[in-house]
Protein backbone atom coordinates (compact mmCIF):
# COMPACT_ATOMS: atom_id res chain seq x y z
CA UNK A 1 0.00 0.00 0.00
CA UNK A 2 2.68 2.45 0.86
CA UNK A 3 4.57 1.99 -2.47
CA UNK A 4 1.42 2.43 -4.36
CA UNK A 5 0.80 5.64 -2.48
CA UNK A 6 3.96 6.80 -3.27
CA UNK A 7 4.11 6.05 -7.42
CA UNK A 8 0.29 7.75 -7.29
CA UNK A 9 1.97 10.50 -5.63
CA UNK A 10 4.72 10.79 -7.95
CA UNK A 11 1.99 10.14 -11.05
CA UNK A 12 0.16 13.43 -9.51
CA UNK A 13 3.64 15.15 -9.36
CA UNK A 14 4.43 14.55 -13.05
CA UNK A 15 0.92 15.26 -13.92
CA UNK A 16 0.53 18.24 -12.51
CA UNK A 17 3.97 19.48 -13.77
CA UNK A 18 2.22 20.78 -16.79
CA UNK A 19 -0.36 23.17 -14.95
CA UNK A 20 2.71 24.72 -12.77
CA UNK A 21 4.74 25.27 -15.84
CA UNK A 22 1.76 27.56 -17.07
CA UNK A 23 1.49 28.63 -14.11
CA UNK A 24 4.96 29.91 -13.88
CA UNK A 25 4.74 31.21 -17.94
CA UNK A 26 1.99 33.24 -16.72
CA UNK A 27 3.68 34.37 -13.67
CA UNK A 28 6.84 35.71 -15.41
CA UNK A 29 4.77 37.35 -18.25
CA UNK A 30 2.54 39.54 -15.30
CA UNK A 31 5.74 39.68 -13.58
CA UNK A 32 7.38 41.94 -16.71
CA UNK A 33 4.37 43.44 -17.83
CA UNK A 34 2.74 45.07 -14.34
CA UNK A 35 4.81 48.27 -13.88
CA UNK A 36 2.83 49.00 -17.10
CA UNK A 37 -1.02 48.80 -14.98
CA UNK A 38 0.74 52.17 -13.18
CA UNK A 39 1.92 53.86 -15.51
CA UNK A 40 0.60 54.52 -18.23
CA UNK A 41 -2.44 52.30 -16.68
CA UNK A 42 -4.38 49.71 -18.66
CA UNK A 43 -6.44 51.97 -20.23
CA UNK A 44 -3.48 53.07 -23.07
CA UNK A 45 -3.63 49.42 -24.51
CA UNK A 46 -7.01 49.92 -25.39
CA UNK A 47 -5.59 52.72 -27.66
CA UNK A 48 -6.91 52.33 -31.39
CA UNK A 49 -2.90 52.74 -32.44
CA UNK A 50 -0.23 51.21 -32.47
CA UNK A 51 2.89 53.39 -32.19
CA UNK A 52 5.55 52.46 -29.46
CA UNK A 53 8.34 54.94 -31.05
CA UNK A 54 7.46 58.37 -31.52
CA UNK A 55 8.56 62.05 -31.05
CA UNK A 56 5.27 63.08 -30.07
CA UNK A 57 3.24 60.33 -28.43
CA UNK A 58 4.03 56.72 -28.36
CA UNK A 59 0.67 54.80 -28.51
CA UNK A 60 0.53 51.22 -27.33
CA UNK A 61 -3.17 50.20 -28.67
CA UNK A 62 -3.30 46.21 -28.81
CA UNK A 63 -6.56 46.35 -30.83
CA UNK A 64 -4.42 47.03 -34.69
CA UNK A 65 -2.67 44.07 -33.84
CA UNK A 66 -5.06 42.06 -32.51
CA UNK A 67 -7.01 42.55 -35.52
CA UNK A 68 -4.24 41.86 -37.69
CA UNK A 69 -4.51 38.70 -36.01
CA UNK A 70 -7.78 37.95 -36.64
CA UNK A 71 -8.11 38.63 -40.41
CA UNK A 72 -4.86 37.20 -41.24
CA UNK A 73 -6.27 33.81 -39.00
CA UNK A 74 -9.75 34.30 -40.54
CA UNK A 75 -8.26 34.26 -44.14
CA UNK A 76 -5.83 30.96 -43.29
CA UNK A 77 -8.69 29.18 -41.55
CA UNK A 78 -11.20 29.89 -44.21
CA UNK A 79 -9.19 28.28 -46.43
CA UNK A 80 -7.96 25.57 -44.85
CA UNK A 81 -10.71 24.00 -43.03
CA UNK A 82 -13.12 23.04 -45.80
CA UNK A 83 -9.51 21.93 -48.00
CA UNK A 84 -8.03 19.82 -44.97
CA UNK A 85 -11.41 18.26 -43.99
CA UNK A 86 -12.14 17.03 -47.61
CA UNK A 87 -9.01 15.88 -48.27
CA UNK A 88 -8.72 13.70 -44.65
CA UNK A 89 -12.19 12.35 -45.61
CA UNK A 90 -10.44 11.72 -48.94
CA UNK A 91 -7.55 10.07 -47.72
CA UNK A 92 -9.08 8.13 -44.71
CA UNK A 93 -12.31 6.78 -46.97
CA UNK A 94 -12.21 7.38 -50.44
CA UNK A 95 -8.43 6.66 -51.70
CA UNK A 96 -7.08 3.51 -52.64
CA UNK A 97 -4.70 2.36 -50.09
CA UNK A 98 -1.72 2.90 -52.80
CA UNK A 99 -2.91 6.50 -53.15
CA UNK A 100 -2.94 6.91 -49.26
CA UNK A 101 0.53 5.93 -49.12
CA UNK A 102 1.88 8.24 -51.40
CA UNK A 103 -0.60 11.05 -50.35
CA UNK A 104 -0.38 11.07 -46.69
CA UNK A 105 3.57 11.40 -46.59
CA UNK A 106 3.39 14.38 -48.98
CA UNK A 107 0.99 15.87 -46.63
CA UNK A 108 2.88 15.10 -43.61
CA UNK A 109 6.14 16.63 -45.29
CA UNK A 110 4.63 19.88 -45.89
CA UNK A 111 4.35 19.94 -42.07
CA UNK A 112 8.43 19.83 -41.48
CA UNK A 113 9.03 22.51 -43.50
CA UNK A 114 10.49 25.57 -41.63
CA UNK A 115 8.14 28.66 -41.68
CA UNK A 116 11.19 30.91 -42.20
CA UNK A 117 11.30 29.05 -45.55
CA UNK A 118 7.87 29.08 -46.19
CA UNK A 119 8.52 32.74 -45.52
CA UNK A 120 10.09 32.72 -48.60
CA UNK A 121 8.41 31.04 -50.70
CA UNK A 122 5.52 33.51 -49.98
CA UNK A 123 8.11 36.50 -50.44
CA UNK A 124 9.20 35.51 -54.09
CA UNK A 125 6.07 33.58 -55.48
CA UNK A 126 3.18 34.32 -53.70
CA UNK A 127 3.33 38.13 -52.93
CA UNK A 128 3.96 38.86 -56.58
CA UNK A 129 1.03 36.90 -57.83
CA UNK A 130 -1.19 38.21 -55.33
CA UNK A 131 0.30 41.90 -56.42
CA UNK A 132 -0.25 41.01 -60.08
CA UNK A 133 -3.81 39.24 -59.81
CA UNK A 134 -5.42 42.20 -57.80
CA UNK A 135 -2.96 45.02 -59.33
CA UNK A 136 -1.87 46.21 -56.13
CA UNK A 137 1.33 48.08 -55.32
CA UNK A 138 2.70 45.49 -53.04
CA UNK A 139 1.40 41.94 -52.50
CA UNK A 140 2.98 42.31 -48.71
CA UNK A 141 -0.26 41.93 -47.28
CA UNK A 142 -3.42 40.12 -44.99
CA UNK A 143 -4.22 38.07 -48.07
CA UNK A 144 -0.74 36.65 -48.53
CA UNK A 145 -0.01 36.27 -44.39
CA UNK A 146 -3.48 33.70 -44.66
CA UNK A 147 -2.51 31.76 -47.60
CA UNK A 148 1.01 30.71 -46.36
CA UNK A 149 -0.61 30.56 -42.64
CA UNK A 150 -3.19 27.89 -44.36
CA UNK A 151 -0.12 26.16 -46.74
CA UNK A 152 0.71 25.39 -42.65
CA UNK A 153 -2.22 24.51 -40.98
CA UNK A 154 -3.55 22.35 -43.73
CA UNK A 155 -1.22 19.73 -42.76
CA UNK A 156 -1.63 19.37 -39.02
CA UNK A 157 -5.91 19.61 -39.68
CA UNK A 158 -5.71 17.03 -42.39
CA UNK A 159 -3.44 14.48 -40.45
CA UNK A 160 -5.27 15.05 -36.75
CA UNK A 161 -9.13 14.58 -39.04
CA UNK A 162 -7.82 11.60 -40.33
CA UNK A 163 -7.02 10.43 -37.38
CA UNK A 164 -9.99 10.89 -36.11
CA UNK A 165 -12.07 9.73 -38.96
CA UNK A 166 -9.97 6.11 -38.98
CA UNK A 167 -10.84 5.77 -35.25
CA UNK A 168 -14.50 5.63 -36.03
CA UNK A 169 -15.74 2.12 -34.89
CA UNK A 170 -16.09 -0.10 -38.24
CA UNK A 171 -19.31 -1.35 -36.42
CA UNK A 172 -21.02 2.12 -37.10
CA UNK A 173 -19.75 1.85 -41.22
CA UNK A 174 -21.29 -1.63 -41.16
CA UNK A 175 -24.56 -0.74 -39.31
CA UNK A 176 -24.79 2.26 -41.51
CA UNK A 177 -24.43 -0.02 -45.03
CA UNK A 178 -26.83 -2.99 -43.45
CA UNK A 179 -29.58 -0.20 -43.79
CA UNK A 180 -28.81 0.14 -47.62
CA UNK A 181 -26.90 3.47 -47.07
CA UNK A 182 -24.42 3.86 -50.04
CA UNK A 183 -20.98 4.59 -49.15
CA UNK A 184 -20.77 8.43 -49.67
CA UNK A 185 -24.27 8.34 -47.45
CA UNK A 186 -22.22 6.20 -44.53
CA UNK A 187 -19.25 8.72 -44.83
CA UNK A 188 -21.46 11.80 -44.99
CA UNK A 189 -23.69 10.65 -42.48
CA UNK A 190 -22.59 8.77 -40.06
CA UNK A 191 -18.55 8.31 -40.24
CA UNK A 192 -17.72 12.62 -40.62
CA UNK A 193 -20.51 13.61 -37.89
CA UNK A 194 -18.73 10.31 -35.32
CA UNK A 195 -15.25 12.31 -36.22
CA UNK A 196 -16.36 15.72 -35.44
CA UNK A 197 -15.37 16.05 -31.90
CA UNK A 198 -11.56 14.75 -33.38
CA UNK A 199 -12.34 17.32 -36.92
CA UNK A 200 -12.80 20.19 -34.09
CA UNK A 201 -10.23 19.02 -32.11
CA UNK A 202 -7.77 19.13 -35.62
CA UNK A 203 -9.07 22.55 -36.40
CA UNK A 204 -8.23 24.19 -33.11
CA UNK A 205 -5.12 22.88 -33.24
CA UNK A 206 -4.16 24.36 -36.51
CA UNK A 207 -5.80 27.42 -35.80
CA UNK A 208 -3.30 27.47 -32.40
CA UNK A 209 -0.23 26.88 -34.85
CA UNK A 210 -1.46 29.90 -37.28
CA UNK A 211 -1.99 32.31 -34.56
CA UNK A 212 1.38 31.53 -33.04
CA UNK A 213 3.28 31.46 -36.26
CA UNK A 214 5.77 34.21 -36.57
CA UNK A 215 8.43 34.12 -39.34
CA UNK A 216 6.06 33.77 -42.39
CA UNK A 217 3.34 36.82 -41.06
CA UNK A 218 6.45 38.91 -40.37
CA UNK A 219 7.80 37.82 -44.01
CA UNK A 220 4.66 38.71 -45.95
CA UNK A 221 1.84 40.94 -43.80
CA UNK A 222 3.21 44.17 -44.41
CA UNK A 223 3.65 44.90 -41.29
CA UNK A 224 1.39 48.10 -41.07
CA UNK A 225 -0.10 48.22 -37.64
CA UNK A 226 -3.84 49.31 -38.72
CA UNK A 227 -7.64 48.05 -38.17
CA UNK A 228 -9.10 46.80 -40.96
CA UNK A 229 -11.20 43.52 -42.75
CA UNK A 230 -10.13 44.25 -46.10
CA UNK A 231 -7.52 41.25 -46.93
CA UNK A 232 -5.72 43.54 -49.55
CA UNK A 233 -4.31 46.03 -47.16
CA UNK A 234 -1.25 45.56 -44.65
CA UNK A 235 -1.64 44.45 -41.69
CA UNK A 236 0.57 43.40 -38.66
CA UNK A 237 -0.37 40.66 -36.62
CA UNK A 238 0.81 40.40 -32.67
CA UNK A 239 3.42 37.59 -32.71
CA UNK A 240 5.15 39.60 -35.53
CA UNK A 241 5.28 42.68 -33.43
CA UNK A 242 6.75 40.56 -30.84
CA UNK A 243 8.98 39.27 -32.98
CA UNK A 244 10.11 42.30 -34.79
CA UNK A 245 10.70 44.85 -31.64
CA UNK A 246 11.41 42.62 -28.80
CA UNK A 247 15.30 42.90 -30.17
CA UNK A 248 15.41 46.66 -30.10
CA UNK A 249 12.96 47.64 -27.57
CA UNK A 250 15.19 49.19 -23.86
CA UNK A 251 15.51 46.50 -21.35
CA UNK A 252 12.08 47.71 -18.48
CA UNK A 253 10.76 50.01 -20.98
CA UNK A 254 7.10 51.07 -21.53
CA UNK A 255 7.35 49.86 -24.80
CA UNK A 256 9.06 46.53 -23.36
CA UNK A 257 6.36 45.94 -20.94
CA UNK A 258 3.69 46.75 -23.42
CA UNK A 259 5.04 43.81 -25.78
CA UNK A 260 4.54 41.92 -22.66
CA UNK A 261 1.18 42.48 -22.66
CA UNK A 262 0.58 41.59 -26.45
CA UNK A 263 2.23 38.20 -25.10
CA UNK A 264 -0.41 37.99 -22.42
CA UNK A 265 -3.40 39.07 -24.58
CA UNK A 266 -2.03 36.30 -26.62
CA UNK A 267 -2.51 33.54 -24.49
CA UNK A 268 -5.99 34.35 -23.35
CA UNK A 269 -7.04 34.35 -26.95
CA UNK A 270 -5.75 30.95 -27.30
CA UNK A 271 -6.63 29.90 -23.62
CA UNK A 272 -10.09 31.66 -24.84
CA UNK A 273 -10.24 29.43 -28.36
CA UNK A 274 -9.21 26.05 -26.24
CA UNK A 275 -11.96 26.88 -23.89
CA UNK A 276 -15.06 26.96 -26.64
CA UNK A 277 -13.50 24.08 -28.65
CA UNK A 278 -13.99 22.12 -25.19
CA UNK A 279 -17.14 23.53 -24.73
CA UNK A 280 -18.08 22.86 -28.25
CA UNK A 281 -17.24 18.85 -28.58
CA UNK A 282 -18.80 18.47 -25.05
CA UNK A 283 -22.40 19.58 -26.43
CA UNK A 284 -22.05 18.06 -29.71
CA UNK A 285 -20.18 15.04 -27.56
CA UNK A 286 -20.64 12.05 -30.28
CA UNK A 287 -17.44 10.26 -28.46
CA UNK A 288 -18.33 6.84 -26.85
CA UNK B 1 -25.39 -34.84 -46.73
CA UNK B 2 -29.10 -35.25 -45.31
CA UNK B 3 -31.69 -33.49 -46.78
CA UNK B 4 -34.80 -33.59 -44.72
CA UNK B 5 -38.08 -32.12 -43.61
CA UNK B 6 -37.66 -29.14 -46.27
CA UNK B 7 -40.03 -26.43 -45.24
CA UNK B 8 -43.90 -26.95 -47.08
CA UNK B 9 -44.88 -23.33 -46.41
CA UNK B 10 -43.67 -20.31 -48.15
CA UNK B 11 -39.86 -20.04 -49.03
CA UNK B 12 -38.41 -16.44 -47.93
CA UNK B 13 -34.74 -17.56 -48.99
CA UNK B 14 -33.73 -20.41 -51.63
CA UNK B 15 -30.04 -21.41 -51.41
CA UNK B 16 -28.45 -23.52 -54.31
CA UNK B 17 -24.89 -24.58 -54.36
CA UNK B 18 -23.40 -21.96 -52.41
CA UNK B 19 -19.98 -21.58 -52.13
CA UNK B 20 -17.65 -18.42 -50.58
CA UNK B 21 -13.89 -18.03 -50.60
CA UNK B 22 -12.04 -15.62 -48.75
CA UNK B 23 -8.96 -15.47 -51.39
CA UNK B 24 -7.40 -18.48 -51.68
CA UNK B 25 -9.16 -20.24 -48.30
CA UNK B 26 -12.88 -21.12 -48.93
CA UNK B 27 -15.46 -20.81 -45.73
CA UNK B 28 -18.49 -22.12 -47.50
CA UNK B 29 -19.09 -25.30 -49.69
CA UNK B 30 -22.26 -26.60 -51.40
CA UNK B 31 -24.44 -24.97 -49.41
CA UNK B 32 -28.54 -25.93 -50.20
CA UNK B 33 -30.85 -24.97 -48.02
CA UNK B 34 -34.61 -22.95 -47.85
CA UNK B 35 -35.38 -20.67 -45.37
CA UNK B 36 -39.46 -20.47 -44.80
CA UNK B 37 -41.18 -17.45 -44.46
CA UNK B 38 -42.15 -16.10 -41.34
CA UNK B 39 -40.42 -18.20 -38.88
CA UNK B 40 -37.10 -18.29 -37.11
CA UNK B 41 -33.94 -20.00 -38.72
CA UNK B 42 -31.44 -20.45 -36.11
CA UNK B 43 -27.73 -21.17 -37.44
CA UNK B 44 -25.96 -23.43 -34.72
CA UNK B 45 -22.18 -24.72 -34.96
CA UNK B 46 -18.99 -24.24 -33.30
CA UNK B 47 -16.84 -20.91 -33.66
CA UNK B 48 -15.27 -20.66 -37.71
CA UNK B 49 -18.16 -23.33 -38.99
CA UNK B 50 -18.90 -20.31 -41.70
CA UNK B 51 -21.91 -19.62 -39.92
CA UNK B 52 -21.90 -15.71 -39.49
CA UNK B 53 -20.04 -15.75 -42.73
CA UNK B 54 -23.39 -17.58 -44.17
CA UNK B 55 -25.60 -14.67 -42.91
CA UNK B 56 -23.47 -12.03 -44.11
CA UNK B 57 -24.16 -13.79 -47.61
CA UNK B 58 -27.67 -13.17 -47.43
CA UNK B 59 -27.51 -9.25 -47.50
CA UNK B 60 -24.15 -8.95 -49.04
CA UNK B 61 -22.30 -7.42 -46.27
CA UNK B 62 -19.09 -9.57 -47.24
CA UNK B 63 -19.14 -7.27 -50.11
CA UNK B 64 -17.44 -4.88 -48.07
CA UNK B 65 -14.13 -7.00 -47.63
CA UNK B 66 -11.81 -7.19 -50.51
CA UNK B 67 -10.81 -10.68 -52.43
CA UNK B 68 -14.20 -12.46 -51.59
CA UNK B 69 -15.93 -14.31 -54.21
CA UNK B 70 -19.48 -16.06 -54.46
CA UNK B 71 -20.66 -18.97 -56.20
CA UNK B 72 -23.99 -20.53 -56.68
CA UNK B 73 -27.55 -18.86 -56.23
CA UNK B 74 -29.42 -17.12 -53.70
CA UNK B 75 -33.06 -16.65 -54.49
CA UNK B 76 -35.43 -13.78 -52.40
CA UNK B 77 -38.65 -13.33 -54.13
CA UNK B 78 -37.32 -15.31 -56.91
CA UNK B 79 -34.48 -12.70 -57.46
CA UNK B 80 -31.11 -13.83 -57.51
CA UNK B 81 -29.49 -11.31 -55.35
CA UNK B 82 -25.77 -12.50 -56.42
CA UNK B 83 -26.92 -12.02 -60.28
CA UNK B 84 -29.43 -9.98 -62.12
CA UNK B 85 -27.43 -6.72 -61.30
CA UNK B 86 -29.02 -6.63 -58.10
CA UNK B 87 -29.26 -3.40 -56.44
CA UNK B 88 -27.43 -3.60 -53.30
CA UNK B 89 -28.88 -0.61 -51.68
CA UNK B 90 -32.37 -2.15 -52.15
CA UNK B 91 -31.24 -5.92 -51.12
CA UNK B 92 -30.26 -4.34 -47.71
CA UNK B 93 -33.21 -2.64 -47.52
CA UNK B 94 -35.13 -6.06 -47.61
CA UNK B 95 -32.89 -7.77 -45.43
CA UNK B 96 -32.41 -5.91 -42.27
CA UNK B 97 -29.46 -6.90 -40.35
CA UNK B 98 -28.69 -6.75 -36.19
CA UNK B 99 -24.96 -7.21 -35.49
CA UNK B 100 -23.60 -9.17 -32.62
CA UNK B 101 -22.28 -6.23 -30.80
CA UNK B 102 -25.07 -3.31 -30.32
CA UNK B 103 -23.69 -0.69 -32.52
CA UNK B 104 -26.34 2.16 -32.26
CA UNK B 105 -24.76 5.46 -34.23
CA UNK B 106 -23.71 8.60 -31.59
CA UNK B 107 -26.71 9.78 -31.93
CA UNK B 108 -30.34 10.32 -30.59
CA UNK B 109 -32.24 7.56 -30.33
CA UNK B 110 -34.44 9.04 -32.77
CA UNK B 111 -32.32 9.73 -35.22
CA UNK B 112 -30.67 6.58 -34.65
CA UNK B 113 -34.33 4.96 -35.90
CA UNK B 114 -35.14 7.81 -38.46
CA UNK B 115 -31.91 7.59 -39.90
CA UNK B 116 -32.56 4.38 -42.80
CA UNK B 117 -35.97 5.91 -43.49
CA UNK B 118 -34.00 9.36 -44.21
CA UNK B 119 -31.92 7.87 -46.42
CA UNK B 120 -33.69 6.00 -48.78
CA UNK B 121 -35.81 9.45 -49.09
CA UNK B 122 -38.15 10.21 -46.36
CA UNK B 123 -37.95 13.84 -45.24
CA UNK B 124 -41.53 14.19 -43.72
CA UNK B 125 -41.05 14.70 -40.01
CA UNK B 126 -44.79 13.54 -39.01
CA UNK B 127 -44.15 10.28 -41.28
CA UNK B 128 -40.93 9.98 -39.37
CA UNK B 129 -41.83 10.24 -36.30
CA UNK B 130 -45.02 7.99 -37.36
CA UNK B 131 -42.29 5.49 -37.90
CA UNK B 132 -40.03 5.84 -35.21
CA UNK B 133 -42.65 5.50 -32.89
CA UNK B 134 -43.99 2.24 -34.71
CA UNK B 135 -40.86 1.03 -34.89
CA UNK B 136 -39.79 1.22 -31.25
CA UNK B 137 -42.97 -0.22 -29.65
CA UNK B 138 -42.53 -2.98 -31.98
CA UNK B 139 -38.69 -3.56 -30.67
CA UNK B 140 -40.66 -3.14 -27.16
CA UNK B 141 -38.46 0.33 -26.57
CA UNK B 142 -40.92 3.33 -26.74
CA UNK B 143 -42.15 2.68 -23.25
CA UNK B 144 -38.56 3.10 -22.05
CA UNK B 145 -37.65 6.00 -24.46
CA UNK B 146 -40.53 7.84 -25.50
CA UNK B 147 -39.59 10.90 -23.03
CA UNK B 148 -36.14 11.15 -24.07
CA UNK B 149 -36.09 10.45 -27.57
CA UNK B 150 -33.59 13.35 -27.71
CA UNK B 151 -31.07 11.56 -25.74
CA UNK B 152 -27.45 10.26 -27.22
CA UNK B 153 -28.88 6.19 -28.05
CA UNK B 154 -25.13 5.93 -26.15
CA UNK B 155 -26.32 6.31 -23.19
CA UNK B 156 -28.76 3.48 -23.06
CA UNK B 157 -27.93 0.15 -21.44
CA UNK B 158 -26.62 -3.03 -23.60
CA UNK B 159 -30.12 -4.27 -23.96
CA UNK B 160 -32.10 -0.87 -24.06
CA UNK B 161 -28.96 -0.90 -27.31
CA UNK B 162 -29.73 -3.91 -28.53
CA UNK B 163 -33.07 -3.37 -29.29
CA UNK B 164 -32.88 0.27 -30.31
CA UNK B 165 -30.94 -1.25 -33.75
CA UNK B 166 -33.64 -4.28 -34.13
CA UNK B 167 -35.90 -1.02 -34.07
CA UNK B 168 -33.34 0.52 -36.62
CA UNK B 169 -33.74 -2.23 -38.64
CA UNK B 170 -37.19 -2.45 -38.62
CA UNK B 171 -37.57 1.23 -40.02
CA UNK B 172 -36.68 0.29 -43.20
CA UNK B 173 -39.27 -2.06 -43.10
CA UNK B 174 -37.56 -5.06 -44.31
CA UNK B 175 -39.19 -8.29 -45.28
CA UNK B 176 -36.50 -10.98 -43.38
CA UNK B 177 -34.63 -10.22 -40.65
CA UNK B 178 -30.70 -11.34 -39.56
CA UNK B 179 -29.48 -11.28 -36.44
CA UNK B 180 -26.06 -12.50 -35.81
CA UNK B 181 -25.69 -13.43 -31.81
CA UNK B 182 -27.66 -10.62 -31.20
CA UNK B 183 -27.76 -11.57 -27.43
CA UNK B 184 -24.54 -12.59 -26.95
CA UNK B 185 -23.07 -9.70 -25.19
CA UNK B 186 -26.41 -9.16 -22.79
CA UNK B 187 -27.00 -10.14 -19.50
CA UNK B 188 -29.54 -12.77 -18.94
CA UNK B 189 -32.29 -10.27 -18.47
CA UNK B 190 -31.70 -8.22 -21.58
CA UNK B 191 -31.42 -11.73 -23.40
CA UNK B 192 -35.34 -12.67 -22.25
CA UNK B 193 -35.93 -9.49 -23.74
CA UNK B 194 -34.79 -10.14 -26.88
CA UNK B 195 -35.70 -13.76 -27.22
CA UNK B 196 -39.46 -12.64 -26.30
CA UNK B 197 -39.12 -9.75 -28.78
CA UNK B 198 -37.74 -12.50 -31.88
CA UNK B 199 -40.94 -14.46 -31.00
CA UNK B 200 -43.55 -11.37 -31.51
CA UNK B 201 -41.45 -10.59 -34.47
CA UNK B 202 -41.98 -13.71 -36.31
CA UNK B 203 -45.43 -13.11 -37.06
CA UNK B 204 -44.46 -10.66 -39.56
CA UNK B 205 -40.73 -11.28 -40.74
CA UNK B 206 -38.70 -13.98 -41.55
CA UNK B 207 -36.08 -14.18 -39.05
CA UNK B 208 -32.45 -15.89 -39.71
CA UNK B 209 -29.74 -15.97 -36.39
CA UNK B 210 -26.88 -17.02 -35.58
CA UNK B 211 -26.09 -18.27 -32.09
CA UNK B 212 -23.83 -20.07 -29.88
CA UNK B 213 -25.94 -20.60 -27.16
CA UNK B 214 -27.47 -24.04 -28.11
CA UNK B 215 -30.55 -23.24 -25.26
CA UNK B 216 -31.16 -20.09 -27.14
CA UNK B 217 -31.27 -22.18 -30.89
CA UNK B 218 -34.15 -24.46 -28.90
CA UNK B 219 -36.01 -21.78 -27.28
CA UNK B 220 -36.68 -19.16 -29.96
CA UNK B 221 -36.37 -21.25 -33.70
CA UNK B 222 -39.18 -23.07 -35.29
CA UNK B 223 -35.87 -24.49 -38.42
CA UNK B 224 -32.11 -25.22 -37.07
CA UNK B 225 -29.19 -25.39 -39.51
CA UNK B 226 -26.29 -26.96 -38.56
CA UNK B 227 -22.95 -25.84 -39.72
CA UNK B 228 -19.62 -27.32 -39.23
CA UNK B 229 -16.04 -26.57 -41.23
CA UNK B 230 -18.10 -24.61 -43.91
CA UNK B 231 -20.38 -27.67 -44.60
CA UNK B 232 -24.52 -27.64 -43.98
CA UNK B 233 -24.54 -30.60 -41.79
CA UNK B 234 -27.90 -31.21 -41.05
CA UNK B 235 -31.06 -29.05 -41.44
CA UNK B 236 -34.18 -29.88 -39.65
CA UNK B 237 -37.17 -28.77 -37.51
CA UNK B 238 -35.61 -27.49 -34.15
CA UNK B 239 -37.56 -29.87 -32.20
CA UNK B 240 -36.13 -32.60 -34.38
CA UNK B 241 -33.02 -31.63 -34.87
CA UNK B 242 -32.40 -31.07 -31.07
CA UNK B 243 -34.34 -34.49 -30.13
CA UNK B 244 -33.09 -36.66 -33.06
CA UNK B 245 -29.99 -35.51 -34.80
CA UNK B 246 -29.88 -38.05 -37.77
CA UNK B 247 -26.34 -36.81 -37.68
CA UNK B 248 -23.46 -38.01 -35.50
CA UNK B 249 -21.71 -34.59 -35.46
CA UNK B 250 -24.80 -32.64 -34.76
CA UNK B 251 -25.43 -34.58 -32.00
CA UNK B 252 -21.74 -34.92 -30.61
CA UNK B 253 -22.47 -31.22 -30.95
CA UNK B 254 -25.41 -30.49 -29.22
CA UNK B 255 -24.64 -32.66 -26.13
CA UNK B 256 -22.12 -30.28 -26.30
CA UNK B 257 -18.97 -33.16 -26.82
CA UNK B 258 -17.49 -30.32 -28.96
CA UNK B 259 -17.49 -26.92 -29.99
Amino acid sequence: MGRDRAIQIGFVGIASSSILVVALIFLFLFKEAAPFAKHPGLAALLDNQWIPVSFQKERFGILPLAAGTVLVTAIAMLVSVPLSALAAVYIAEVAHPLEREILKPFIELLASIPSVVLGFFGLVVLAPLIKQFFGLNTGLNALTGGLLLALMAIPTIVSVSEDAINSVPATYRNGSMALGASRMQTIWRVVVPAALPGILGAVMLGTGRVIGETMAVLMVTGNAALITANPLSPVRTMTASIAAEMGEVPFGSIHYQALFWVGIVLLLITFGLNFIARRISVRYGMMR
Amino acid sequence: MVKNDTPTGPTAIEVRNLAFHYGASQALFDINIAIPARQVTALIGPSGCGKSTFLRTLNRMNDIIPGVRVEGDILIDNENIYRDKIDVVRLRKRVGMVFQKSNPFPKSIFENVAYGPRIHGMNDKGQLGEIVEQSLRQAALWDEVKDRLGNNAVGLSGGQQQRLCIARALAVQPEILLMDEPASALDPKSTARVEDLIDELKTKYTIVIVTHNMQQAARVSDWTAFFYEGRLVEYGRTKRVFTNPKEKQTEDYITGRFG
